[in-house]
């Protein structure tokens, strides 16, 4: 972790990891996770934040009775909606249109964030606010605005103490997750003054006292904002409603004050029918924050005269997604509702933390998603699919029900098959193919291995190089017996003859 | 008694380097009364090339399987994880091979193929098998026989009835250990991260043994527990119910 001197003297946390700022050129997952192991502060802030986290959405979950039929119904309609997606986008850009939106549609990163920054330009302002949207993290909007002298301010909290602190997310629902309070108020003390009002001389780290700069930090750029950016949760294709649930009401006065309103949808976000959205209400809260409800959801379809935006533009963006739909097995990762179960339960996320995944989507969901919408053409895309032990604690709390530890598997295939066979890895399961194909070569190296155990006895081997050598490095093996079964299962049948 | 004939399924790893889990698998089902063969061109279920993303190597490993298995009513393994990979996996390696004759052989076999723990409770009906084994253990769910085999609370309702036995709670039971396969060696620190953590929470039982459904997950947390001289003995739920009073493990 590199350290900046403050005024104060005192060193305060840089970016936790050496990531570029978006990300290119991430080495693979096992590199990235070897130095975020040995980042002891994140590793303590991740395994207090996600246990406290797992234990509110197990009991919000375990009070709902019919939780797995809920489970499944927010799978089927998602599953509805992707084996007809092409319909229920038409139908979705017909109502928003009816009610006076503006529907853009983007095939992938660089033309969405040129139709958005034509839209502010167009408007004559240089500053946007934001509400939390992993949409426009993904497509780095937020850069492609800064390059063109446009800065987009981040209202939600914890998105701003990543973009304070010149970060990058590692959560999904809570961005900041590596940081602890004590950080967080070095971040607003060093940084809050240089671009608007600066936290106060006297702040703590009290939760209460943090939050509070922020508001006030917030308050003149909500206030003065004319265009607001937005993802959507949800977009409803038979109403043309858009949906954003939030926890804070950063995302309430993005959506009403200023005059322009300018929506990243990515297109799997749609849903059918007014009704699904009851489903996907009652999952999404419980499932991300652990809360039955969460405090702040907003909806609008279109313009209303006199009352919040004038100006309504969504952005439909693909960007891989219909990629992953081609894919019969893989497209079920596109149910994901972004809620981070999956991520929270994961410990392998809990240890690496967020960035080590090398995108915006970290963690199990990360893990199949990236791969599919960005190809395996890096490393560290080639390597998310081998980033689990495939323990399934993901697949049981993801709210719709995607079957992770599947997926991880298929994709590795694809992985495999892409990579070719004619390598150290490929040559040894060949080998190991052919030793099983007839258990006679079994029984023949099975004599090998009961003689290894004869001349090792109770002695460790000797140290190895390479990937076994790092097993072997922290572990003893176990001692090899002297027969194996099918010996000792063949001298009792011929003693029974 | 109840006179069922029982293909034993021994798995690979079981039958190379811990012989004595199935021999412990053989001896239970012969005690509560079962025949047991050992059809002796089975190998393995598979996993292991499936997981590391070499599906067309597993696949005549699952027409090795069906044909090793097709002619028996009851196939027991005692691993959570191989019933695991055979339930969870060979349908959909055989939906790729496209070949719709392994597809239906893999429906008519997996619904015959049970853990130990899941034979014994779920089509024997007991779960007092007669053991003897005065030790105080922790028992480790593994993620497989948890998650994909599904086999729920069934070995702990196997080790409530073990006699003598002491049972203590594993804090963080559910949480896996990191062997993952070769997850292991493509990601040794992670691995090791959280086999270390792992292997605490069983030193912080105060057991002498730790026992689970699976031996491949054992060898991973007892490397490090062997590693740190620790004192705790690793076994397999079998080896457990095997022991009597008369021939104690």
């Amino acid at each position: 972790m590199s350290a900046v001197p403050t005024s104060a003297g005192m060193p305060v946390p840089g970016p936790v990891q050496e990531t570029t700022p978006t990300f290119v050129g991430m080495p693979k997952f096992p590199y990235a996770a070897r130095s975020a192991l040995r980042n002891t502060q994140q590793r303590r802030n991740l395994a207090h934040a996600t246990e406290v986290i797992r234990a509110k959405r197990a009991k919000v979950v375990a009070e709902v009775p019919r939780w797995e039929e809920l489970r499944q119904a927010g799978a089927d309609a998602k599953d509805e909606l992707l084996g007809h997606l092409a319909d229920y986008l038409v139908q979705a850009e017909e109502a928003l249109t009816r009610g006076g939106a503006v529907v853009h549609w983007a095939r992938d990163a660089a033309e969405a964030n040129q139709i958005v920054v034509d839209l502010v330009k167009a408007i004559g302002t240089d500053e946007v606010v934001k509400v939390k949207s992993m949409a426009t993290q993904e497509i780095e909007l937020n850069e492609a605005l800064e390059a063109e002298g446009i800065h987009a301010w981040e209202t939600d909290l914890a998105e701003l103490i990543v973009q304070l602190g010149h970060d990058r997310p590692s959560h999904i629902l809570v961005p900041a997750i590596h940081r602890n309070r004590s950080e967080i108020r070095e971040i607003f003390r060093r940084e809050m003054g240089l671009v608007g009002r600066p936290a106060p001389d006297d702040l703590t780290d009290e939760p209460r006292r943090l939050a509070e700069a922020a508001r006030l930090h917030l308050r003149e750029k909500f206030l003065r904002a004319k265009v607001a950016i937005s993802g959507a949760n949800f977009l409803v294709a038979e109403t043309g409603t858009l949906v954003v649930v939030e926890s804070e009401g950063n995302g309430r006065m993005c959506l009403t004050l200023p005059e322009t309103l300018i929506s990243v949808v990515g297109i799997e976000k749609v849903l059918p029918t007014w009704q699904d959205l009851g489903t996907f209400l009652q999952l999404l809260p419980r499932s991300s924050t652990g809360e039955r409800m969460n405090p702040y959801t907003s909806m609008w379809s279109g313009v209303h005269e006199g009352d919040g935006p004038q100006n309504v533009h969504v952005v439909l963006i693909d960007n891989g997604r219909t990629h992953v739909l081609a894919d019969p097995v893989g497209r079920e990762a596109l149910r994901c509702i972004r809620c981070s179960a999956c991520l929270n339960t994961c410990p392998v996320y809990e240890r690496a933390g967020g960035h080590a995944y090398g995108s915006v989507y970290p963690g199990p969901i990360g893990s199949i998603l990236n791969p599919q919408l960005r190809g395996t053409a890096s490393d560290v895309d080639r390597s998310l699919p081998f980033a689990s032990t495939l323990c399934g604690a993901c697949f049981e709390a993801c709210p719709m029900r995607i079957d992770i530890p599947k997926l991880l598997v298929h994709l590795r295939a694809k992985v495999v098959d892409a990579k070719g066979r004619n390598n150290a890895e490929g040559r040894a399961m060949a080998a190991g193919a052919w030793l099983f194909a007839d258990a006679r070569r079994l029984e023949r190296a099975q004599k090998g291995s009961v003689l290894a155990g004869k001349v090792l006895g109770n002695r460790q081997p000797p140290p190895l190089p390479g990937a076994m050598g790092m097993w072997l490095g922290a572990r003893d093996i176990p001692d090899l017996p002297a027969q194996t079964f099918r010996q000792w299962w063949d001298a009792r049948e011929g003693g029974r003859s | 008694m109840t006179g069922k004939t029982v293909a034993l399924f021994a798995a690979c790893y079981n039958d190379t380097v811990w012989p004595g889990t199935p021999i412990s698998t053989v001896k239970v089902l012969e005690r509560l009364g079962c025949r047991v063969v050992f059809p002796r061109k089975q190998t393995c279920c598979g996993q292991i090339f499936t997981n590391t993303g070499y599906a067309a190597e597993a696949i005549p490993l699952v027409r090795g399987f069906v044909e090793t298995f097709a002619s028996f009513d009851y196939v027991v393994a005692p691993s959570g994880s191989c019933v695991g990979a055979v339930r969870e996996q060979h349908h959909q390696l055989a939906e790729r091979s496209g070949d719709s004759g392994l597809i239906r052989e893999v429906e008519a076999v997996v619904p015959r193929v049970y853990d130990i723990s899941e034979f014994l409770v779920d089509v024997l009906g007991v779960t007092d098998v007669g053991a003897y084994f005065p030790h105080r253990v922790t028992y480790h769910p593994t993620c497989h026989s948890l998650r994909v085999a599904h086999v729920g609370d069934k070995p702990l309702q196997l080790l409530r009835g073990v006699r003598g036995i002491t049972i203590v709670d594993l804090p963080n039971a559910t949480e896996c250990c990191g062997f993952g396969g070769t997850f292991s060696v493509k990601n040794p620190d992670m691995s090791i991260s959280m086999a270390s953590d792992k292997a605490r929470h069983v030193r912080e039982t105060g057991a002498e043994v730790l026992v689970a459904g699976d031996n491949m997950c054992l060898m991973n947390i007892g490397g490090v527990l062997k590693r740190q001289r620790a004192g705790v003995r690793i076994m397999h739920l079998a080896e457990i119910l095997a022991s009597t009073e008369e021939d104690p493990a």
